[in-house]
């Protein structure tokens, strides 16, 4: 059973960069899904469309919009490499994202200040595209990657190990079990 | 495989091979009626479904760009996909849940049931109720449907058990794992349900019933069908007598190409269904065909949808197992005192993580989503389907501006919500809080409807033809040889998930389109 790359956008090396334009590294933390794949605990992603600056701030900006402490950079770091893809494809998202993060830049470093100045300054563009066209795009692709299947307890695909009919699909014991008339007998 | 000629003019056409296509394919076929299927997607196969739900839903979508307007919640949460439906062969069926209701007698009779609706646009169903019924019978046995016919119910899952203690804490009586197109045993030479709950990206082992491996196989196996995949009609043409004699279409190259016919049947699901009517105007059909009254791409109805999540305290995994099995009926009623008109279901439901933030919250980001997120491993879901209120100005239009990649107006949809609407969706709201409640909840959220994923009555069958587009066999009134075969004919949307009763109307249409071309009426 051949097994789709749960995340193309950071596995694909198959498009390489034709200039690249910014870099955002850092390390994976010990038990990442990711250290079981990567030859290394250190990573970077190359951008091709944003500056490392912009990487950065944009970096920030998700953190903030989907805030969970025990998720490490290197997820948020994928939907930053994810949403630089789509900009090196449209040129009207590369100057959207570009003036969006530059605005949130405006009052020193957007990634350097505290949640509830990060927070406040989303508020403030929260009805604008740019804003919106960020949130979707994180919503996407960050609960798309394992780190954050893992935080929230989500096996994903079992297809490959035979469904979830013998691995789990009725373990719930905290309830009684429907009357068989109402639900229907397991076929073993 | 027989390929028809292009100017083979006793060929039926039919247009899109979901649910309502896939069906009357296969029923025309077997019958000796040669059949060309247009199909505008690709051909996948339970090997080639993806099991990343992202990846998937790029590969079964249909992405060609829609505009819309109106109040409704879809416009704000989901501005560029107002509908979700497939592009692939087997159409929808590809992608979904299965449920199999009926619609209830008095359901086929909103005019006269709910009496006079200020805003709404209601006519009764011209097809008598116990002639519906024998063909849901039918449609159930082909489809093999889960507590019908002596077939056994799917087993209880996490989410169900969740469900149904509330559900019976609450004092409801008929709560089940619903009536599903899923093998609860091997049957149809395809696999029981492995409780995957990957149905809406395709199911690996085909226990789901999808027109992809039943009907379609089948019908080729006849020897009479022509499939042709990557076919997108862009235009019906008519003659002299105002009858219609071919259909333009882009092929897989994206060459035109003009398939004549005796027939056409027009199953592209609720809204590109009357986008083709639309675009189909000429000199002598000046409004698009078969709209002599103005009614094509009206009264278009999605079901009064949203979600209710309940988070708990110990470990659901309601991503484990068949998606919508569980089902409360006693909603399904229709109760003046509640407040509004017309019944709902409540569902079970589930999302994957990556659909459920995109779908089941979409506005949410801050401290509270992501605490919501985080404990999706704990929440069990539902989802509310109950009567939509047609409106005559609720609508399917030709875009006057924007153009797809070969150049025709896009769709543009048009909903405002009806106070009906509001009303229901908050009282199923209230009972879906209260049933989460009942099951122990320390935390209850409603989501949104999703983008409409049952698209209904944009061409609407009526006893008088003012009132609509078609008569109770799909047949236009304007045009004898041109049908609508899918859930665009019906006169209003019930409360029942539209699948199985598109198939009923696919296998009734089928008899009569055989008896009138025997009678050379067509
Ligand atoms: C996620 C999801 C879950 C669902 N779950 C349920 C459920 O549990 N129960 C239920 O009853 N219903 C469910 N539905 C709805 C169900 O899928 C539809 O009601 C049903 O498939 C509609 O049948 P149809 O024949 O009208 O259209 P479809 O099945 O959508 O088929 C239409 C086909 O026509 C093709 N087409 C369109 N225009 C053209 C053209 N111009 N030329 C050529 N081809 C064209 C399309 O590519 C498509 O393949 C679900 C839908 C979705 C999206
Ligand atoms: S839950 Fe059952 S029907 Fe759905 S995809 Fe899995 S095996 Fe198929």
């Amino acid at each position: 059973m051949e097994q789709p790359s749960p995340l193309p956008w950071l596995i694909d090396r198959r498009r390489f960069l034709q200039n690249v334009t910014g870099v955002i590294t850092g390390v994976l933390v010990a038990g990442s899904p990711l250290a079981l794949l990567a030859p290394s605990r250190s990573w970077a992603i190359e951008l091709g469309s944003l500056s490392s600056d912009e990487g950065t701030t944009l970096m920030a900006m998700l953190r903030s919009l989907a805030p969970h402490d025990h998720l490490e950079d290197a997820a948020y770091a994928m939907v930053v490499k994810g949403i630089d893809r789509k900009a090196g494809q449209d040129q009207a998202l590369r100057t959207m994202l570009k003036d969006g993060l530059s605005q949130l830049n405006a009052d020193g470093p957007f990634a350097g200040q505290d949640e509830d100045r990060r927070v406040a300054l989303l508020r403030r563009i929260e009805a604008t595209p740019f804003f919106q066209s960020v949130r979707v795009d994180n919503l996407m692709m960050l609960y798309d990657t394992p780190q954050a299947a893992a935080l929230c307890g989500y096996e994903g695909e079992v297809f490959s190990k035979g469904g979830y009919l013998y691995r789990g699909f009725n373990d719930l014991k905290w309830l009684p079990d429907p009357p068989l008339a109402d639900a229907g007998p397991l076929d073993l | 495989m027989p390929t028809f000629a292009f100017d083979d003019d006793a060929v039926t056409v039919i247009i899109g091979s979901g649910a309502g296509g896939g069906t009357l394919a296969h029923e025309l076929t077997r019958r000796g009626i040669k059949v060309v299927l247009l199909e505008a997607g690709k051909r996948e196969a339970p090997e080639t479904f993806s099991q990343s739900p992202n990846e998937a839903f790029g590969m079964l979508t249909w992405l060609d760009p829609r505009s819309q307007s109106g109040d409704w919640s879809v416009a704000r949460d989901f501005p560029t996909l107002p509908v979700w439906h497939c592009k692939t062969v087997g159409g929808s069926t590809v992608h979904w849940t299965a449920a199999s209701l009926r619609l209830h007698e008095w359901e086929l009779k909103p005019a006269t049931t709910f009496g006079r609706m200020a805003g709404s646009s209601y006519v009764d169903w011209p097809i008598p109720y116990k002639e519906l019924l024998d063909y849901y019978r039918l449609a159930e046995k082909r489809m093999y449907v889960t507590r019908r016919n002596g077939i056994p119910g799917l087993p209880a899952s996490n989410n169900f058990k969740v469900f149904y203690q509330g559900a019976k804490k609450l004092g409801y009586r008929k709560v089940h794992t619903n009536y599903m197109a899923i093998n609860s045993r091997p049957q149809d030479e395809r696999s029981i349900c492995l409780q995957q709950g990957f149905c809406v990206q395709g199911c690996k082992v085909a226990a789901k019933w999808s027109t992809l491996y039943t009907e379609i196989p089948r019908a080729e196996a006849t020897g009479k069908l022509d499939l042709r995949v990557g076919a997108q009609a862009t235009r019906i043409e008519h003659g002299k007598d105002g009858r219609v004699t071919a259909v333009l279409y882009r092929d897989a190259e994206g060459r035109e190409q003009r398939q004549k016919a005796r027939l056409v049947c027009v199953a592209g699901n609720g809204i590109e269904t009357p986008r083709l009517l639309l675009l189909s105007d000429s000199a002598r059909f000046p409004d698009g065909l078969a709209n002599a009254s103005g009614n094509v791409g009206r009264h278009y109805t999605r079901h009064t949808m949203g979600f209710v999540w309940g988070v708990f305290d110990h470990p659901v995994h309601m991503y484990r197992g068949a998606v919508l099995a569980g089902l409360v009926e006693d909603e399904t009623v229709h109760d003046a005192r509640r407040g509004f008109a017309g019944g709902y279901h409540l569902e079970l439901c589930a999302l994957d993580l990556p659909s459920f933030p995109q779908v089941g919250m979409p506005y949410g980001w801050g401290r509270d989503f992501a605490r919501t997120i985080e404990s999706y491993a704990n929440m069990a879901g539902m989802l509310i389907v109950g009567e939509d209120v047609p409106r005559a100005d609720n609508r399917i239009t030709l875009d006057p501006v924007r153009r797809d990649r070969w150049g025709l107006p896009i769709p543009h949809l048009h909903v405002d919500e009806h106070d009906n609407n509001l009303a229901m969706r908050h009282h199923a709201q209230e009972r879906g809080n209260m049933l989460y409640e009942a099951a122990g909840a320390k935390q209850v959220l409603f989501g949104p409807p999703p983008p409409a994923t049952h698209n209904m009555g944009s061409c609407r069958m009526s006893a008088d033809r003012r009132d609509g587009v078609c008569n109770s066999h799909g047949q236009t009134h304007d045009i004898p040889n041109l049908f609508i075969s899918d859930g665009s004919q019906f006169t209003s949307s019930g409360s029942a998930n539209p699948t199985l009763t598109i198939v009923a109307l696919a296998l009734r249409q089928a008899e009569y389109i055989a008896k009138q071309m025997t009678a050379r009426a067509i």
